[in-house]
């Protein structure tokens, strides 16, 4: 029988720095909840909001999955393995921290805010190569789950090292599909970015967040126009 | 005339970390909190030698320590009856870090 977990928004680790206002899902920085460290593979998810012309100075990783995904502007990226990109609305972004990288995040627009979710998924693999990369998502199917990540190179969206599927979606109110899961033994944790929807009979609002695991299946329905992220990852690792 | 004695519980935390900018910045974000201090072992020998000196709280292991390294750490410490809990670092920086260490305190306790 599936097993459930649900995380209001209002529940969250708020952290509010001036210049970086960020909710934590999980335990992050000087937000420490022993019942909310992680959801499986999935250690960190972070609602990031950094004011216009305000960023992350040169910070270390190693041995993390990192993903950002902007909601609403931009943010410049260099790291010390000599990436400089711009990553936007509608893009992902993918760094293998592994045995070390160096990054800073910057927005560079004076006049607007950047939204983004910041996530970290522990590898299946450590110390390995540091890696980046980033692409554009498809903004444009409705009503249907459209893969951002996942375990292969070969297959849709960004991969990472780790047995993990990412799928967001942008549903009409009413609209009703069937995610099944990928692998035996994962989890799924859903975040609502926007709209309400109900999973396996739970009603979910804008930035709630529901783990579900000890199934293979389960049923999301959009109460409303909604979008949402999905994210797939082992629950043992 | 009472006199008050605060005992300060000194945590001793062993970073073991070959990738020293990172390691420097674990230590250092462990030495702003009061009474944590950190050791930095760059390599499995290093991180032997410490242990052998001085009995630590919470041992981390961070990037470049293969997982063999850390299972010969760990016998080590067997042998010694340290009782101290390893943990793997992710993150390289203050993301986790806190958290790894007051799971690993309490599991300790």
């Amino acid at each position: 029988m599936a097993q459930t977990v649900l995380h209001t928004a209002n529940t969250r680790g708020a952290a509010d720095h001036g210049w970086l206002k960020s909710f934590h899902s999980f335990s992050f920085a000087g937000y420490y909840n022993p019942d909310r460290i992680n959801f499986g593979a999935l250690r960190v998810l972070n609602d990031d909001f950094v004011t216009g012309g305000r960023g992350f100075g040169e910070h270390p990783h190693d041995n993390m999955e990192i993903i950002s995904i902007p909601l609403d502007g931009a943010l410049q990226h260099k790291d010390s393995l000599g990436n400089t990109a711009t990553i936007k609305a509608g893009e992902i972004q993918v760094m293998s921290a592994g045995t070390g990288v160096y990054h800073s995040e910057y927005n560079s627009d004076p006049e607007h805010a950047a939204k983004f979710l910041q996530i970290w998924v522990f590898p299946n693999k450590r110390n390995v190569e540091p890696r980046y990369d980033q692409i554009t998502i498809d903004a444009t199917t409705r009503n249907e789950f459209v893969q951002v990540l996942s375990p292969n190179a070969d297959d849709a969206g960004v991969w990472i090292y780790q047995d993990a599927w990412f799928n967001m979606a942008r549903f009409d109110a009413n609209t009703a599909k069937t995610y099944n899961l990928h692998k035996e033994g994962n989890g799924a944790y859903i975040f609502v970015l926007k709209g309400s929807v109900k999973v396996d009979g739970q009603n979910l609002d804008t930035r709630d967040g529901f783990g579900i695991w000890d199934t293979d299946k389960f049923e999301i329905e959009a109460s409303t126009a909604a979008e949402f992220l999905i994210m797939e990852v082992p629950m043992k690792f | 005339m009472s006199m008050w004695f605060k005992r300060v519980i000194m945590i001793n935390i062993l970073i073991v970390c070959a990738n020293q900018p990172i390691a420097a910045t674990i230590a250092r974000l462990i030495e702003k909190i009061d009474d944590w201090h950190a050791a930095v072992a760059f390599s499995l020998n290093d991180a032997l030698e410490a242990c052998y000196a001085k009995k630590f709280d919470v041992i981390l292991i961070g990037a470049g320590i293969s997982q063999a390294q850390e299972n010969v750490l760990c016998l080590h410490l067997e042998q010694l009856e340290a009782n101290t809990p390893v943990v793997k670092h992710y993150g390289g920086g203050s993301g986790l870090l806190y958290a790894e260490i007051y799971q690993a305190l309490k599991h300790k306790v």
